[in-house]
């Protein structure tokens, strides 16, 4: 994928005209408080409604009343989803961008895959049941698919291509593997067809306090290689002549990319589409300067998220249908629609 | 590099350029298949020599191997035989028109799409095995039309029709986990065999309709071999060559969407034949263009060497083919990018 338009290229030594700058920083505010609203929905509404009273009464002045429960419960499930979210976008862009693929996603390189062949393992053969026994195996199966793929891809010499072609690999023989328990094994299907759709309804603070410290990690990376990243797009020959170090920018991006999906997969499952639509829709108005997609995708991937998870208490109240669902049956006509309205901006 | 083209002409006039290298490649995949077909006929409870398989194919043998081998066994094979020739064909189809190596129809939703028909058979209805074939069928022809329209737009771009494919593909997926998620656990464990992809209990009611298509389909995609191969250069270059290049587009996608959707239907969403075959035969035969009859017989031969390794591999407990073509598509893969990366050549 070539990058085909000049003005956007044009940023990466001029500064673009300072109303588009404006324009764009105004969306990202203007982002921010969509994703704050957002946020407050997705403790207002549930299974029991709360006033906007309540819910600053319980994040403000907790004293334990009913409302104030009902808030902290939900509390937790807000954050993860907006740590995740976040996690889920800012991989995606950043693997997009690695790969030059725009179909790259945490699937494309074995990260899903990992996770779950890790907690197959953990529940059938190691008697784990607890969800937060899950996360650190997803984490850890994640990581070392992630490494994996990353010296099966070339290491020192990757290419996008091999990196895809190995995640690719990697994929089908961990499915393999977990159709496999999940054929052989009753318990484990059980289990697994729910963590499968990814959900963020097992979310709990020691889940988050799990992963927190890698997600935050992750994120101050991803956020620091726009540059480089920046200076990839253009080509391998024109980065090194930009002085870009590719090695390493591949080696950062991998680890970004691994250590956010890995602690999102682990946290509420594997949950494909964010990372892959919300790069694509953030670059249809920021072109493919990622000094702006990194931001928008982080920002954005939540709203798509948490929205998805609120609208999945309203439709089927008082259960509920996994934010996994939701968001691809939401997000996929969305994503057609754009990719129909206009010629997707490419990479 | 040394080339393997030869020019063959007539006394005519004509000249034709044969590839040897490919056609080489294609006849040992042929042979491969056919002799991993004989040794997976052999193996069962009751193993018969290949030898004597042969001898019972061509119509002299006993009565007993007559019954295991013509009854049994063989339309299982010929089962596997024609749904890998045509998840490979599919394949190397989809990749080309969607000119990205990612772009087979497990990733466009083709699979996806049949699964979710098999679903809902299975799920809503706990329908037979005839109707969640038929329901598999429907399904992988109206996601495989839902994707066409989508992505028509004055024509069928390649890199819109992968983007549609993936968002169709998505949509799909969540409804799949969805009726996962709602069936109980006896009809979730028969759906994860189904979804596998698996030739277990295969006999002659699946040969027959899958043969008549790939008897109609194959020659048609052949004949429009060429005009694809042009169009890998992009849609200008080939209308000014002469190809219409919309009609030919349309008429192979439909031809690679009957081929999967028919392929799941009969075995079940077996995975990653459509994804490896081409580009394991055009590793092979090293030519340019869609390598269609290469994919083709590649196809073939992974899916019967791929049964007859989950038959043997596991002792006693028998998985689904479909597991095994992942692992070892993936494993090959694998040891393909290694080898390859020393040699130099990606």
């Amino acid at each position: 994928m070539l990058v085909d338009s000049p003005p956007e290229q044009r940023a990466e030594t001029a500064p673009a005209p300072p109303t588009r700058r404006a324009i764009r920083a105004f969306g990202l505010v203007l982002a921010v408080a969509i994703l704050v609203l957002v946020a407050l929905a997705s403790i207002a509404i549930g299974a029991k409604e709360l006033s906007l009273g309540q819910v600053w009464h319980g994040l403000f002045e907790d004293a334990g009343t009913y409302g104030d429960v009902v808030v902290a419960e939900r509390l937790s499930r807000t954050v993860l989803g907006l740590l995740a979210g976040a996690a889920l976008g800012l991989a995606g862009a950043v693997l997009q961008a690695l790969t030059r693929n725009p179909l790259a996603d945490p699937g494309l390189l074995g990260i899903n895959a990992g996770a779950s062949a890790a907690v197959v393992t953990a529940i059938t053969y190691l008697g784990v049941t607890s969800l937060s026994g899950y996360v650190w195996f997803a984490f850890l199966g994640a990581a070392a698919v992630g490494a994996l793929v990353w010296f099966l891809g070339g290491s020192r010499g990757a290419t996008p291509v091999r990196l895809a072609l190995a995640g690719t690999a990697l994929s089908a023989a961990l499915y393999g593997y977990l159709q496999a328990v999940m054929i052989m094994d009753d318990a484990a299907l059980g289990k697994m067809r729910f963590w499968t759709v990814g959900s963020l309804s097992s979310a709990s603070d020691s889940t988050i306090r799990q992963v927190l410290p890698f997600l935050l990690a992750g994120v101050a990376l991803a956020l620091a290689l726009s540059r480089p990243l920046n200076a990839m797009a253009m080509g391998d020959d024109t980065a090194k002549a930009l002085g870009a170090n590719l090695n390493r920018t591949r080696a950062l991006s991998m680890l970004a990319a691994t250590v956010l999906c890995g602690a999102a997969t682990a946290a509420c499952g594997p949950i494909v589409f964010v990372g892959l639509m919300v790069p694509h829709v953030v670059r249809s108005f920021t072109g493919p300067d990622l000094r702006w997609i990194l931001p928008y995708a982080a920002i954005l991937s939540p709203v798509l998220l948490l929205g998805a998870d609120v609208i999945g208490r309203m439709v089927a109240r008082p259960a509920e249908l996994q934010v996994g669902i939701v968001t691809a049956i939401l997000g996929g006509p969305v994503f057609i629609y754009l990719v129909r309205r206009r010629r997707t901006a490419q990479l | 590099m040394k080339t393997t083209n030869r020019a063959v002409r007539t006394p005519g006039g004509l000249s034709v350029r044969l590839d040897v290298r490919a056609l080489t490649v294609v006849l040992l995949l042929l042979v491969a298949a056919l002799t991993a077909s004989v040794v997976l006929i052999g193996t069962g409870d009751f193993p018969i020599p290949a030898a004597d398989v042969l001898r019972t194919l061509f119509g002299e043998g006993n009565a007993g191997q007559e019954f295991i081998v013509n009854e049994l066994r063989l339309p299982r094979v010929l089962v596997g035989l024609l749904v890998g020739a045509s998840l490979g064909l599919g394949g190397a189809l989809f990749q080309s028109i969607s000119r990205n190596p990612l772009g087979s129809p497990d990733v466009l939703g083709l699979g996806q799409g049949a699964t979710a028909g098999a679903l809902t058979v299975i799920v809503l209805f706990s329908g037979s095995a005839n109707q969640v074939a038929a329901g598999a069928l429907v399904g992988g022809l109206v996601t495989g039309l839902a994707i066409y329209v989508l992505a028509w737009k004055r024509g069928v771009h390649g890199y819109r029709l992968v983007l549609v494919g993936i968002g169709v593909s998505a949509i799909v997926t969540a409804v799949n986990g969805y009726l996962l998620t709602k069936s109980d656990i006896v009809d979730a464990a028969r759906a994860v065999v189904w979804m596998t992809g698996s030739l277990d209990g295969r006999d002659w009611a699946q040969v027959w309709p899958l043969l008549g298509l790939c008897a109609v389909l194959v020659p048609l995609v052949l004949c429009n071999a060429r005009g694809l191969r042009m169009m890998e250069m992009g849609d200008d270059v080939s209308y000014a060559l002469g190809v219409r290049v919309e009609r030919v587009r349309l008429l192979l996608m439909v031809a690679a969407v009957l081929l999967t959707a028919s392929a799941t239907a009969a075995a079940g969403p077996v995975s990653f034949v459509a994804l490896t075959a081409p580009q394991l035969a055009r590793r092979l035969t090293r030519a340019p263009g869609p390598n269609l009859l290469a994919s083709l017989c590649m196809g073939a031969a992974l899916l019967v060497i791929a049964d007859w390794l989950s038959q043997r591999a596991f002792g006693a407990e028998q998985l689904p083919v479909g597991v095994v073509t992942g692992v070892l598509g993936g494993a090959y893969l694998l040891w393909l990018l290694v080898t390859e990366r020393k040699a130099g050549r990606i």
